[in-house]
C-alpha cells in the first residue's frame, strides 16, 4: 500500500500534469436501466498502438442490481502532494463508485489488472447512519479524506443533500462534512479552490424531483436548483449563496480553474425556462465575496413537433440541455456538452469572461440524430453528455447517457449506448472524431455508459497546490 | 549522544518536506514572492522548536524525579513504541487549510513535528544531559533543542530557496523518499540506542 517514492501519477502543478503521458485505459461506469442485471465498470483500451484500441477490454459486473452507477472518482490524487498534510506515498489505485439510485458505494481495486475487482461495499445504511445522506454522487480526494456529495437525506427524508466524508484508507463513512449549512438544501456537484480554503457546491434536486424523470410542473415552477454555494473548506461552514436567477434551472457541473492561484470557475446551467436556452457561468471573487456572470448562452433550436418527444412537443424546439462541461488542465479550453441538440462545443477560455468558440461537433441529438463517421448510416440517439479531457488536453471522451429516467423522456425510442473519442489539437486547431474509437451498440452489452475516468487521472479528477 | 548527532538529526528533520520547507515553497509560489517564502521559514522553525522543547522539558522534569537509569529505560521504551506505531500506522497527519497566517503556520509546524515525534527522537540526547541537577538538565535540554532547530532551519531554508529558485517543485516527484518510514526506523533506533546504553 505505501510506496517508497510518490505515486508517479501525482503532479505538483497543473503544468506538470499537462505533460503527463497519455492514458492507457479508460474506466466507464455503465448501468442497466431495467435494474434486472448488475451495473458494470467497463474498461476501454486507449493505447493507439494496441490491437484492442478503442474496444472494451475489461468488464466488472457489480454484485447487486439497481445501483444506477453515475459519477465516480479516485481514492487519491495529486492533492496528496499538498504540503499541509502530505501523503504522497499512497497509491492512486481504488475507484470509489457510488450508485446514485441505490445509495450503495463500491470500492474497486484497479491495480495490476484490467478488469477492476470489488474490494469493499459501503451499504446505504452506513451512509445514512453516519452522514445522514442518500443518493451519493460526486467523489473528490481531498485534505480530510474522500468527499462524496449526496442529493438526498437519510431515512426517507428528501433533504438536505450535502457532503459525506470517507476515510482515506479504510473508506469508512466518517460523517457529515458540514458543520453549518446556512440556507443550502439542494445538492449536486462540488469542488474547491484548495489553496484558498474555499469549497463550492451546486444544486440539482431532491430524490423525488429526479428519480421518476424531469417533473414539468416543478421545472416551470422554477423549483430545481439555481444557486451556487460557497463554503469555508477549513471550518466546513457556509459562507455565501449566489443565485443565478430562478429561470436558470439546474446549475450542475462545477469546474474551478486548476491553477491554485486563481479564484474563478465555470458552472453549466441545463435550461432557462424563459427560452429553453442553456448557459455557462463564471464565478469569481468580487471584493470579499463571490459573484457570477453568464459568459456563454446557447439558444434552443426550432424543430418540427413530429421529431420531438411528448415532453418537448408544446415548445416546438430542442433545448441544448448543457448537462456537462469540462475544463482542460491548463485552464485554456472548455468543452460544453449539449445533450439535447447533440453538439459538443469547444471554447477558448484563456480569458474566462470572454469565451471564444473554436470548434463544434454534432453527434446524436433529439432532432438531429447525427451519425458518427465510424458508423455511417446509423442514426444515433442520445447526445454528448459526460465529457472527460485527457491531462494533456489532446483527447476528449464523451458518453451518451444522462440519467435513466431522463434518457427515457428525451429519447423515448431508446437512448442507445455509445462513447466517442475526439482529437482536439491545442490552440483551437483540428477538432475531429477518432474513427478508430467508437464503442457502441452491443459493445455495451445492453448497459448505458455514463462517466469516464482515465487511468492516471484526467481533467476533472485532480487538484493541485502548486501553480 | 553527541552534538554532531543532535545537528544531524536537525538536518534530517529539515530535509523532510513534510516538516515545512515544502509549505514555505508553496506559500512563495502562491504569491510569486520569495519574501513570503523567507517569512514562512522562521514561523515553521519556531513551531518545530516549541515541539522539541516540550519534550526537553518533560525529560528534564521527569529526570528530577527518577534515576538516570529509569529515565533512559522509560525514554527508550516510549521511543521504540512510538516508532513501531509510526511504522505500522496507515494514518497520515491531517490538516485542512492552505491559506494560513504566520501564527497558524507556527501552530501547524508544532503539531506536525509533534505528531511525527520530532522531539522524541532527541530523547537520548536529553537524557544524557541529565546530570542530576534539574536546572542544568533543563537548560542543557533547551540548548540541545535550540541547536537542533538551528540545523533544521538552515537545511530547510537552503532546500526551500533552491527548489523555489532553481530546481522547481516537480523535483519532489522523483526525490521525495518515504521519509516517514525512515523516520519511524530512526525513532526505534534512538530508543534501542538509549536502552543499550543503560
Amino acid at each position: 500500500m505505501t510506496l517508497w517514492k510518490p505515486d508517479p501519477t501525482f503532479y505538483p502543478s497543473p503544468r506538470d500534469a499537462a505533460a503527463a503521458p497519455p492514458e492507457k485505459l479508460a474506466y466507464v461506469a455503465a448501468f442497466d436501466r431495467s435494474a434486472t442485471r448488475p451495473d458494470a465498470m467497463a474498461v476501454l483500451d486507449t493505447d493507439p498502438d494496441s490491437s484492442a484500441y478503442g474496444t472494451v477490454v475489461g468488464w466488472t459486473d457489480l454484485p447487486f442490481t439497481g445501483d444506477e452507477l453515475h459519477h465516480f472518482g479516485w481514492n487519491a490524487c495529486s492533492s496528496a502532494l499538498c504540503p499541509n498534510a502530505p501523503h504522497p506515498h499512497t497509491e492512486r489505485r481504488y475507484l470509489i463508485v457510488p450508485g446514485l439510485r441505490s445509495s450503495r458505494i463500491y470500492v474497486l481495486d484497479t491495480k495490476d489488472r484490467v478488469s477492476p475487482e470489488v474490494v469493499k461495499v459501503i451499504e446505504p445504511e452506513e451512509l445514512a447512519e453516519r452522514a445522514g445522506y442518500s443518493r451519493p454522487h460526486t467523489v473528490h480526494c481531498g485534505p480530510e479524506g474522500l468527499y462524496v456529495s449526496a442529493l438526498g437525506g437519510a431515512d426517507g427524508r428528501e433533504g438536505p443533500g450535502g457532503i459525506a466524508l470517507l476515510d482515506h484508507t479504510s473508506f469508512e463513512v466518517l460523517g457529515q462534512w458540514e458543520t453549518e449549512r446556512g440556507p443550502q438544501y439542494l445538492a449536486y456537484d462540488f469542488w474547491w479552490h484548495i489553496n484558498h480554503d474555499v469549497l463550492v457546491t451546486s444544486e440539482w434536486g431532491t430524490p423525488s424531483m429526479i428519480e421518476n424523470g424531469l417533473v414539468g410542473e416543478l421545472l416551470l415552477g422554477r423549483k430545481y436548483g439555481h444557486r451556487l454555494h460557497f463554503w469555508d473548506l477549513r471550518k466546513r461552514r457556509h459562507v455565501q449563496e449566489v443565485d443565478l436567477g430562478d429561470q436558470y434551472q439546474m446549475a450542475l457541473e462545477l469546474r474551478p480553474a486548476h491553477d491554485p492561484t486563481k479564484t474563478y470557475g465555470f458552472a453549466g446551467v441545463v435550461v432557462s425556462v424563459e427560452d429553453l436556452s442553456a448557459s455557462v457561468w463564471v464565478w469569481h471573487r468580487d471584493g470579499k465575496g463571490w459573484a457570477v456572470r453568464k459568459v456563454i448562452d446557447i439558444p434552443a433550436e426550432p424543430a418540427p413537433a413530429e421529431l420531438l418527444p411528448p415532453i418537448l412537443q408544446p415548445f416546438g424546439a430542442v433545448p441544448p440541455l448543457v448537462t456537462d462541461i469540462d475544463l482542460s488542465v491548463d485552464d485554456s479550453t472548455l468543452y460544453v456538452s449539449c445533450w439535447g441538440t447533440g453538439e459538443l462545443k469547444r471554447f477558448d477560455v484563456t480569458d474566462p469572461f470572454n469565451p471564444v468558440e473554436t470548434g463544434s461537433l454534432r453527434i446524436g441529438g433529439i432532432a438531429g440524430r447525427a451519425e458518427h463517421p465510424a458508423a455511417p448510416g446509423v442514426p444515433l440517439s442520445g447526445g454528448p453528455q459526460m465529457v472527460e479531457v485527457s491531462r494533456d488536453g489532446k483527447r476528449v471522451y464523451v458518453s451518451n447517457s444522462l440519467y435513466g429516467a431522463w434518457d427515457d423522456q428525451f429519447y423515448p425510442d431508446g437512448v442507445g449506448a455509445w462513447l466517442a473519442k475526439i482529437d482536439s489539437a491545442p490552440g483551437g486547431g483540428a477538432f475531429t472524431f477518432d474513427t478508430r474509437f467508437f464503442p457502441h451498440g452491443d459493445d455495451w452489452r445492453g448497459l448505458r455508459p455514463h462517466q469516464t475516468r482515465l487511468s492516471g487521472g484526467d481533467a476533472s479528477s485532480d487538484s493541485y497546490c502548486y501553480p | 549522544m553527541t552534538l554532531t548527532a543532535v545537528l544531524l538529526l536537525g538536518a534530517f528533520h529539515g530535509v523532510n518536506p513534510a516538516m515545512g520547507w515544502l509549505f514555505a515553497v508553496a506559500r512563495g509560489l502562491q504569491e510569486r514572492s520569495r519574501d513570503r517564502l523567507l517569512q514562512s521559514l522562521p514561523a515553521i522553525a519556531a513551531g518545530h522548536l516549541a515541539s522539541v522543547a516540550v519534550v526537553a522539558l518533560v525529560v528534564a522534569a521527569t529526570g528530577s524525579l527518577v534515576t538516570g537509569t529509569a529515565l533512559s529505560i522509560g525514554g527508550g521504551v516510549v521511543l521504540v513504541g512510538f516508532g513501531l506505531w509510526r511504522l505500522l500506522s496507515k494514518r497520515h497527519f491531517r490538516w485542512v487549510g492552505m491559506n494560513l497566517s504566520l501564527a497558524q503556520l507556527t501552530a501547524w509546524s508544532f503539531l506536525m513535528s509533534s505528531a511525527h515525534g520530532a522531539g522524541l527522537m532527541l530523547v537520548p540526547a536529553f537524557a544524557s544531559a541529565h546530570t542530576g541537577h534539574a536546572g542544568h538538565a533543563m537548560s542543557g535540554g533547551l540548548g540541545i533543542a535550540a541547536l537542533h532547530t538551528l540545523a533544521m532551519f538552515a537545511v530547510a531554508g537552503v532546500i526551500a530557496v533552491v527548489v523555489y529558485e532553481v530546481a522547481g517543485v516537480a523535483v519532489v516527484r522523483r526525490t521525495w523518499f518515504n521519509l516517514d518510514r525512515m523516520w519511524a526506523v530512526a525513532l526505534i533506533a534512538a530508543g534501542v540506542f538509549t536502552l543499550v546504553q543503560v
